[in-house]
């Protein structure tokens, strides 16, 4: 057995070397609080001010629109609810697809929801959605720009397109797609996260855009400037500002190798394993991300197998999930929920890895199917 | 018409006793498939698209499938 292969970039990139360069120099740097009025306090919120220029300028937003929360989950969380205080008097309806993330879920859960469903390739039911947000009482709308479950690329532009016509603000949940690929303009509200492109876990971006009604579902000082509680990681913000701006650079290059490797994958897992289901769209994806189905698989089984081979990779099948349901991703899709994998590629992830991972998944998929007796 | 019993069992054990008891039924025939793990309603009738076989309909913890092939 060879080296550890993570496939597992859509949970969590390896640090990028910028980043772990970056995160050394500023917690000997950047430890004060920005906030105070001395030297170091100063410092940090140059530091502060400096990662904020950066991150807002590779987004195309300016810096006073965007702030730093302590994961996507906060800033994707902070966006919904926020966003759905700001317009109360619009109605308290949150429009929303069937493939967001659990986190766009949970907050959907405190007001009225209006799901909007998927195809089999998981793309968004645009009439569908055109209808939902123009109907009375909508104060928010959202999208993810890419599901990490199936890897669709969303029409972000159309569904912006339907918001604006509708005067709903949309907010995009970017986690995916930032860092790797453009995200389209016209929303209102969007959010990202850190450890997806590279950067430390615990650095989540919210944007929202001037103009944009929002109000803090949280107690504090200012409730219309958008800003977590608490002292910022500002060691892990500078990491997450460098880190963005190196992959930035290097995102279409990557983007186009990547997705080489993911159009290999695709074919040769349904060329060599049987009864598989390869899901989500073969064009209009992430460059990085495809997700597969074996029939009669424990998805367990399956990436704990996969684990002694050496390939760290994830899964939306039920019994891998805390909840123990399936991934609702899946099923929104009316996909084959079990034994499913899920394989998101990075910026080390070499051809022979690809390779080898190939090599070894018809056995593993073959032996569990004969344990199960099939 | 056959039922087969999957109470209490965890996906994808449901369906891998619904293709193995696919072979034993006529043509035309149904299977009921008795199943309360939360993928069935999900993983059954993507079985039915992948295999060629008829979802006819699910209620609940039931599941009805045809043989068409």
């Amino acid at each position: 057995m060879g080296a550890q292969v993570y496939l597992d970039a859509a949970s969590a990139a390896p640090l990028h070397p910028v980043a772990r360069e970056a995160l050394l120099a500023s917690l000997a740097d950047g430890w004060a609080d920005p906030a105070r009025l001395y030297a170091a306090g100063r410092r940090a919120q140059q530091l502060h001010e400096a990662a904020t220029s950066v991150v807002a300028e590779i987004l195309g937003v300016r810096a006073d629109e965007l702030s730093f929360w302590p994961s996507g989950t906060a800033a994707a969380q902070a966006a919904v609810l926020g966003g759905l205080a700001g317009r109360k008097r619009a109605g308290r309806t949150l429009v929303h697809s069937a493939i967001e993330h659990s986190a766009v879920l949970h907050a959907a859960r405190t007001t009225e929801a209006s799901e909007v469903g998927v195809d089999r390739l998981g793309r968004l039911d645009l009439d569908a959605w055109t209808t939902a947000v123009a109907a009375p009482g909508v104060a928010l709308a959202a999208l993810i720009s890419a599901s990490h479950e199936a890897g669709t690329v969303q029409p972000v532009a159309a569904a912006a397109a339907a918001c604006a016509a509708a005067g709903v603000p949309l907010f995009v949940d970017a986690a995916q797609s930032v860092g790797r690929v453009p995200v389209p303009a016209g929303w209102s509200l969007l959010s990202a996260s850190a450890h997806k492109w590279g950067g430390p876990p615990g650095v989540g971006v919210l944007v929202v855009r001037k103009g944009v009604r929002w109000i803090s579902p949280y107690p504090q000082d200012d409730l219309y400037r958008p800003r977590p509680q608490g002292a910022p990681d500002l060691p892990a913000i500078v990491a997450a500002a460098a880190s963005l701006r190196a992959v930035t650079a290097e995102a279409k290059s990557e983007a186009v190798r990547l997705s080489a490797l993911v159009d290999r994958i695709r074919e040769r897992v349904a060329a060599t394993v049987p009864d598989v289901e390869i899901v989500g769209d073969p064009v209009q994806r992430l460059p990085h991300l495809v997700t597969f189905s074996c029939l009669y698989v424990d998805g367990e089984a399956l990436l704990h197998a996969l684990d002694r081979h050496g390939f760290a990779v994830s899964s939306g099948s039920s019994c891998t999930s805390s909840t123990l349901r399936p991934s609702h991703v899946l099923e929104a899709m009316g996909v084959l929920s079990h034994g499913n994998v899920r394989v998101s590629l990075h910026r080390d992830t070499t051809e022979a890895d690809v390779d080898r991972f190939l090599a070894v998944l018809p056995d593993v998929v073959e032996r569990i199917r004969k344990e199960a007796g099939m | 018409m056959i039922t087969l019993d999957c109470l209490g069992q965890r996906c994808p054990l449901p369906v891998i006793k619904l293709a193995r008891a696919i072979p034993g039924v006529p043509v035309g025939e149904i299977v009921r498939v008795l199943a309360d793990d939360p993928a069935a309603a999900n993983d059954i009738p993507a079985w039915c698209r992948m295999k060629g076989q008829e979802f006819v309909a699910g209620h609940g913890h039931r599941f009805d499938v045809r043989r068409i092939s």
